[in-house]
Parts: C-alpha cells; sequence; structure tokens
C-alpha cells in the first residue's frame, strides 16, 4: 500500500499531487458556496491560454542547461517593444491580425539581440545561472523605466495626456486586444471557449516540440543534460546555451503579447518585474524540474497553476470578505513552489 | 610477546558490494620501525588505511573483519578521531592546511593551548577562553625542531615552497600529544627530489625518537632507501613481506605486478610491425588535464593492433586519448593516415574517424537520463547527420531507424535492458560500458580509443567487455587504443603496451615481457637502471 502510494507520488511529482488536490478542493467549495459556474470556467480556460506561451518560454532554457529562466523580463520588454512600435506606426490593419502579427513579427529582432546578449553573459556565470537571471530580470526592467518615460512615442492612445513618457497602461480595445480570444470563439453551457487563443498556444507547443526532435533540437538537449558529454560529442556547448537563451527570449517575447492581447492592456513600468515568477512556477508544478522539461510539463502546469489562482480569487473573496487573501494565496503557492523545487535541485548523486 | 608492536592488523578482509578488495592482511609495525607498503593502484593499500582510520566509507558499506592492536591492546576503530585518540597521525599526500594560517596555527588548530579569562570565567565555557600564543609557538617550534625544520613558526603557510608545507602537515601530526604511529601516504608525490631525501631523513629522525612509521608509496627506490620492513600488497593480498636487506628493487617491482598471468590469446601470435602502415603518429604530445598531465608523449601506432596504454594513476595515461580527442587542452602533433589532425577540435576527429569512450563512463560517457537508443546513435547524429529525416530544410529524429539500429546495437552486444527506451541510468555498469561502445561503433571508426573499460564494473562483465575489444579488432580490423589501470587486460588483449610514467613514455613492452620488466617500468625505475647499466658494461 505505502510502496504503490509512493510510486504514484514518485511519478506524478509531490508538488503536481498536491496543487491538484488543493485544485479540486477549492473548485468543490467553489460549488458549494454556489459560485456562477460559466464564469469561473470561461476565465480558468482564458487565463490557461494567456499564460501558456509565457511559461513554455522556460523549456528551451532549461533544455539548453540555464535553467527556469528568471530573466524572462528581458523578452517581456521586447514584446512590449514590439506591441508599442506597432500602435505607434498604425501597423494594425485586420490583414496584419488587428497588430498581433505585426507585433510579434517586430518584437523578434529585439529578441534575437537581447537573448543572443544574455546568452553569452550567462556563458560567462556558469553555475549561478538562476540567482543572475532573477537580478538581470530586475535590471532590466528598471532601466525600462527610464526607456517608458523618454522614448519618443508620440501616439495619443499610449501617451500622457499631459506631460512626457507612456502610460502605465495602454489599451488595445481600438487594436488587437481580444483578437484571438475572438478567432473562432464560441459558448457552449455558458462556457465561453477561447479557440484561436488555444490553438495559438498549442501550436507553439508543438513547434517547440518539433524543435526538440530536429537535429539542433537534440543537440541543444544533449548540451543542458550533460555538457561534458555534449563536448565529447563535438557540440559547441556554449553556442548551444546561446541559441537556447534566444529561444526562450524570443517565446517570452511572444508570450507577453499574448498576454497583452487577451488582458486588454499593455503592462509597462514595474508591471514586468515579477512576471518570471508564475510561469517559472507553472512549469516547476506541471513537474519539470530545473534541469528537465517536457512539453506537457507547460501544458498541465499552466492549466493547474493559473486555474488554482483564478478559482481560489472569489472562493477566497466569499469567504473572507476582508483583504485580499486570494493575493496572499498566490504569493505563497508561487514562491512556495519556486522554493520546493530549488531545494530538490542536484538532489541525486 | 604482541606488545612489541605499535600496529598490529590481523586477517583483515573487507568487501565493497561484493567484490573482495582485501583478503585476509597481516601487517604489523614495531615501535621505532619503518615500514613500507608498496603496492599498484587499487592493490587495496588506500582501503587498508580507510579501515586503520575508521574513515566512515567503511562502516557506511557494511564494515570489516578482522582485528586490529594497538601497542597488544585490541581495538575497534569506529571514527577518525578515535584513531587521533590512540595515537595514530596520518600525514596526507594532498596538504591540508590554511594558507593564510600562520604555521605555529596551522599546527596547533582544533588542539589550541589556551587560559582562561574574565568572561571564559563568567560563562564557565571553554570556547571563549583565551589563546596562549606563545605556549602555542613554542610547541610548534618543538615540532619543527624535532623534523629538523629551521624555519619561523609565525610564517604564513600561503607562498612557502611545496616542500615545507609536507614539514607542516608532519609537525602537525608528531605534535599530538602520545603519537605512536604515523602514516605517510604517498607523502613524494609532489616532492622534487631533493624535498623527498629531506623528508626521508625526516622521517628515520622520528622512527629514531621511537614512533613507528608506516610508508605507503609506489616509488620503489624510496622505500628502499627509507624502509627497514616492506610488505608488498597486490590484488588485496599480501604478497611478501621483506626485511629491506633481503630484496631488491628488481624482486620488489616483479612481487608487485607479478600475476599468473593468462597469456593464452596474444602473445605467440603477437603479430610483427615491421612492415605495417602507421595508422596513428603521435609526436610530442602534451596535454593540459589536471591530474594526468601529458608531457610530451611519441608514440606509432599501426594499422589493425591493439595498443595498450598502461601505468598508474596520476602519469598521464588517461590524458594521452583525451588529449587527441580534445576534450582538454593540448600541444604537439597528431598525424592520422598521413594527414595532420587538428588538435583541440573534437568534431573534427570524430568526423575523420577516430572515436572514444571515456573513462569517466558516468561524467562524460552518458547521458544517464536519456534512453539507451538515443545514448547509442547520438554522436553519429550529431557528427554525421545519420538518423535523421529531412522535411524541407528541417530535420526531424527518424524514431523508426533510430529504433532499428539500436535493436541491432542490443543484440550484437548482448546489451542487457528491458527496451532501448530504458534510461541508461538504470542499466549496470558492464551494459552501460557496452553502450558507450556501441555509440563509438555507431560512427565506424577506424582507430577507436577505450579508457579503462572495465573500471567499476564487475568481474564477469569485464570479461566480455574484453572480447567485445577483442572481437572488434580481429572481425573487423579496428585499431584499437586502450588506456587501463590493469595491467593483466593490458596484458590479456594487446599486442604492444606503452608504459607511461610522469607524463611520457617510459617504454613498450610486449605482453610476453617479465613481470619485472613491467614493475620496473610501471615505477619509473627502468631507464635510470639501464643508464646505470651502461657504464657497467663497457
Amino acid at each position: 500500500m505505502n510502496e504503490t502510494l509512493n510510486k504514484i507520488i514518485g511519478r506524478i511529482g509531490l508538488p503536481t499531487l498536491i496543487i491538484t488536490l488543493l485544485f479540486v478542493v477549492i473548485c468543490v467549495i467553489a460549488i458549494i458556496i454556489g459560485l456562477p459556474f460559466g464564469l469561473i470556467a470561461s476565465d480558468v480556460i482564458r487565463r490557461f491560454g494567456m499564460f501558456g506561451v509565457l511559461a513554455l518560454a522556460m523549456v528551451p532554457a532549461i533544455q539548453c542547461g540555464t535553467g527556469p529562466n528568471f530573466a524572462l523580463p528581458i523578452g517581456i520588454i521586447c514584446g512590449l517593444l514590439g506591441s508599442l512600435l506597432t500602435i505607434e506606426f498604425g501597423l494594425t490593419s485586420p490583414a496584419l491580425g488587428y497588430g498581433f502579427i505585426s507585433a510579434v513579427l517586430i518584437s523578434l529582432p529585439f529578441a534575437i539581440v537581447s537573448g543572443w546578449l544574455y546568452g553569452i553573459l550567462l556563458n560567462k556565470i556558469k553555475g549561478s545561472e538562476m540567482l543572475v537571471a532573477t537580478y538581470t530580470g530586475f535590471s532590466i526592467v528598471s532601466f525600462m523605466q527610464i526607456g517608458w518615460v523618454t522614448l519618443p512615442f508620440s501616439h495619443p492612445e499610449m501617451r500622457w495626456p499631459i506631460g512626457k513618457g507612456l502610460r502605465v497602461t495602454v489599451s488595445l480595445e481600438s487594436t488587437f486586444g481580444e483578437v484571438l480570444n475572438r478567432l473562432w470563439g464560441f459558448t457552449i453551457g455558458g462556457v465561453y471557449v477561447p479557440t484561436g487563443l488555444l490553438l495559438f498556444f498549442l501550436g507553439c507547443c508543438w513547434l517547440v516540440w518539433i524543435f526538440s526532435r530536429s537535429k539542433s533540437g537534440i543537440e541543444m538537449i544533449t548540451v543542458g543534460a550533460n555538457p561534458k558529454f555534449a563536448a565529447a560529442a563535438g557540440i559547441n556547448v556554449d553556442r548551444n546555451r546561446i541559441i537556447g537563451t534566444i529561444l526562450s527570449t524570443i517565446l517570452g517575447a511572444v508570450g507577453i503579447i499574448v498576454y497583452s492581447l487577451s488582458f486588454g492592456f499593455l503592462q509597462l513600468y514595474l508591471a514586468p518585474l515579477y512576471m518570471a515568477f508564475p510561469a517559472v512556477a507553472a512549469v516547476l508544478i506541471g513537474g519539470a524540474s530545473t534541469s528537465k522539461v517536457k512539453i506537457s510539463h507547460v501544458i498541465i502546469g499552466t492549466f493547474l497553476f493559473q486555474g488554482l489562482l483564478t478559482v481560489a480569487l472569489p472562493v477566497a473573496n466569499q469567504m473572507f470578505p476582508e483583504g485580499n487573501l486570494s493575493e496572499v494565496l498566490r504569493m505563497i503557492v508561487q514562491n512556495g513552489i519556486i522554493l520546493y523545487a530549488l531545494t530538490k535541485m542536484g538532489g541525486e548523486t | 610477546m604482541t606488545e612489541e608492536y605499535v600496529l598490529q592488523m590481523k586477517d583483515i578482509q573487507k568487501e565493497y558490494y561484493g567484490n573482495r578488495v582485501l583478503k585476509k592482511v597481516n601487517l604489523k609495525v614495531k615501535r621505532g620501525e619503518i615500514h613500507g607498503l608498496v603496492g599498484e593502484n587499487g592493490a587495496g593499500k588506500s582501503t587498508l588505511m580507510n579501515i586503520l582510520f575508521g574513515m566512515p566509507v567503511i562502516h557506511s558499506t557494511g564494515g570489516y573483519s578482522g582485528e586490529i592492536f594497538i601497542n597488544g591492546e585490541r581495538v575497534d576503530i569506529k571514527s577518525p578521531f578515535e584513531a587521533m585518540k590512540l595515537g595514530i597521525g596520518m600525514v596526507h599526500q594532498e596538504f591540508m592546511l590554511i594558507p593564510d594560517f600562520t604555521i605555529t596555527e596551522n599546527i596547533k588548530i582544533n588542539r589550541e593551548i589556551t587560559e582562561n579569562n574574565l568572561i571564559s570565567k563568567v560563562f564557565k565555557s571553554d570556547r571563549l577562553k583565551t589563546l596562549n600564543n606563545k605556549a602555542m609557538a613554542e610547541d610548534a617550534r618543538r615540532a619543527l625542531n624535532r623534523i629538523g625544520l629551521n624555519i619561523e613558526e609565525w610564517i604564513t603557510v600561503a607562498g612557502l615552497p611545496v616542500g615545507y608545507m609536507q614539514f607542516i602537515e608532519i609537525a602537525r601530526e608528531i605534535d599530538k600529544t602520545g603519537i605512536k604511529l604515523l602514516v605517510f601516504d604517498e607523502p613524494t608525490a609532489v616532492l622534487t627530489e631533493s624535498e623527498a631525501e629531506n623528508l626521508i631523513s625526516a622521517v628515520r629522525r622520528l622512527a629514531a625518537a621511537g614512533i613507528a612509521i608506516l610508508f605507503i608509496t609506489h616509488r620503489l627506490s624510496e622505500v628502499m632507501l627509507a624502509a627497514d620492513n616492506i610488505t608488498v600488497l597486490r590484488d588485496g593480498e599480501v604478497v611478501a613481506v621483506r626485511k629491506k636487506s633481503d630484496t631488491n628493487i628488481e624482486e620488489l617491482a616483479e612481487m608487485m605486478v607479478g600475476r599468473k598471468i593468462d597469456l593464452k590469446s596474444r602473445s605467440e601470435e603477437s603479430k610483427e610491425y615491421q612492415d605495417k602502415e602507421v595508422i596513428l603518429k603521435i609526436k610530442d604530445l602534451q596535454v593540459d588535464m589536471p591530474g594526468e598531465r601529458v608531457r610530451g608523449v611519441n608514440l606509432e601506432i599501426f594499422r589493425g593492433e591493439i595498443f595498450g596504454i598502461g601505468g598508474l594513476a596520476g602519469q598521464g595515461k588517461v590524458g594521452i586519448a583525451n588529449g587527441i580527442m580534445g576534450l582538454y587542452p593540448s600541444k604537439g602533433e597528431v598525424i592520422f593516415k598521413g594527414e595532420r589532425l587538428e588538435l583541440n577540435n573534437t568534431k573534427e576527429a570524430l568526423k575523420k574517424g577516430l572515436a572514444f569512450v571515456s573513462e569517466d563512463r558516468r561524467g562524460v560517457g552518458l547521458l544517464l537520463d536519456s534512453s539507451i537508443e538515443l545514448n547509442i546513435v547520438i554522436t553519429a547524429m550529431q557528427t554525421k547527420g545519420n538518423f535523421l529525416k529531412k522535411i524541407g530544410f528541417f530535420s526531424q529524429l527518424d524514431s523508426k531507424e533510430v529504433r532499428e539500429y539500436a535493436n541491432k546495437m542490443i543484440k550484437e552486444l548482448d546489451i542487457r535492458c528491458i527496451h532501448p527506451q530504458q534510461l541508461t541510468r538504470q542499466l549496470s555498469g558492464g551494459n552501460q560500458q557496452k553502450v558507450c561502445v556501441a555509440r563509438a561503433l555507431t560512427l565506424n571508426p577506424e582507430v577507436l580509443f577505450v579508457s579503462e573499460p572495465t573500471r567499476g564494473i564487475d568481474v564477469g562483465a569485464k570479461k566480455l567487455v574484453l572480447d567485445l575489444l577483442l572481437k572488434l579488432n580481429q572481425e573487423l580490423g579496428m585499431t584499437i587504443v586502450m588506456t587501463s589501470s590493469e595491467l593483466v587486460e593490458l596484458r590479456s588483449i594487446c599486442d604492444r603496451i606503452a608504459i607511461i610514467c610522469n607524463g611520457k613514455v617510459e617504454g613498450i613492452l610486449k605482453p610476453s615481457n617479465s613481470n619485472r620488466e613491467f614493475g620496473l617500468m610501471m615505477a619509473g625505475e627502468y631507464r635510470k637502471m639501464q643508464k646505470e647499466e651502461v657504464p657497467d658494461n663497457e
């Protein structure tokens, strides 16, 4: 009995199991206290699609051996820049997905260059990637505070009506807000299914999976799994780490565009600061470790983590009307999971 | 009667995971005696010392059987701390000193002489007492004088010559009160010749003062110089105990390596190579591999032979293959099939037709958390683009081809596994090694480097791996360069064996050469002896 239990826990992973149970319990409570099921379910699905690509950005980083990409804000900034430039130049025709496609395309060069530079940095500090990544992320966000104020954007929808600089949030209502959500979206049993959003996320997953089975992908995974082995097989370790970092940064950029699109606003200034943490937590909940990850981890993890947070919010508000307990819960789960994963690191001999 | 012996080890036996590494070992050391303990790597010297010092590794692997007597009293040493209390000290091969501390501080560390002060009296705590620097310095001085080291005791250790550091270690051990037995573990390994001589005279002085000395080394000339009695250990057994006056270097060399070697397979048919093609020519190869530095090796390897590279650990034998394959920075010239091979470029070496099975199987040799099939095909996939399907400009892993090929290799090499998808971590050592060999074969190499192919695998599997290499050589005509610490293995399958000593080739022997010659070469005494013989002949 004990043994089979251990086996099950071993296969699914303790954090995944705990979060699943918590999710189920909270869902049951939600139904008992009579929260509107349709609304909540729609919200869970929407947030799943919205956060998915950001969590997917962790995959190339972990695969190439640099660990979860805590420097995701680099990619996020690139994505935001791409979106802002799209609005600034008015590249929002329906043929360009009301600006979605142009935003992605414009952000690519930024992401490639910054990912490459950041990859070079990571190659110089092998062994302490995660710590350096966290602070690189923090630094770049702080640096861009100046950028958002001083960059010569002039589109009236983005500027403060008086004074200088960009607004804290930029509405996407007139541009590509919710385009993916509405694409082939339908309502079934009171639950809205944002088909386009989900398909886009799954499409990205498929691309990453295809890449991981290509020659370059296998090369990169080999570097992550055992750099010494890779070197003995004639593989250039540093170059592959840079490739992984660039891919992760690109996915971060695309991820924030998808996120903003579904959210309806671009969030500037301090918003990207902690964006990396939910993404890291999601893949770890899904069963990834700091050195091994599968696409299924991303999908399961994002669903559980975002689902839990979405349902917990109204439940907590209902049960404890005062205070923002759900926010506290989110922080506990998110940081607790990251902490757990970090303690598991290097545990095997 | 037993009282005259400071240390007596009786019928010591030890097994590691069913592998018997010590068989009924007896060792006796008298008061004031310098007792030499010689043996090859893996002969059991370190294990014996680990038992004497009660190292945790012994107890965590099931303990040992046999008895240990100190001054005639039976003891059961469970930890290094107990060993210290019994008066056994150890001078390590690697220095355990704190560079920024003075010599005195290093000698007295954790045994500081203290005196009470106000605070320590109030709190009644030993930890708060004041150091008595004067008394400590006096003690240190006394210890230094005893070994004849004229150096100020207040100097910091950092920057001292290596030879001095060794002496400070010794001073620390003899400063311990009631030291009865001092173990020197290859103390001269890092010393120059004159430093080594100083050390030996210091050791003599200690012995004269009544301390029993156990001197572990594989430098035979030193043991002849220093020791009164010598125990030779081989394969976990005591082969002989000799008085110095009754033996000589050559006899020791012979006993150290001499095993009844089964030369059935090769020696008679050992081919003549005079008119054979040289497939690999190595000129003045230098490899900067930590711990296995190669300092200018010249070799010629013929097509179709099994060439052995032997020698003791740390002499540089492992560095040769690693250097040629570009895993460690190397200099020199390697000519492969008449063409100069670009050094420090692994991919190039693999493409040209060299393959390498690493000595570090779990570290370099395998992706432990990947499947057997991926482990087998990955190098060929990366260097030659095999096992890939092209879809437009994008390549995809050809799972079917990989599976077919893996199944074929699993069958041919008899890799015992459940499924090609099984993780290599779950395989036994021998089967892991076969996966490594399979990967190397997938490259279709002309020259296969194999380092320590039998390290860490059980006896039955060892034979299988060696037979496999022999089969590859005989059936496919593959040239094999095998590096191994196990002389017996080299002699059982190789055509010629180069012995590496101090980063250079000491000499090349045939498997049929005598134990004495192998022993002398491994100990680095062969050339010296030949030099000495030359004037005699004139």
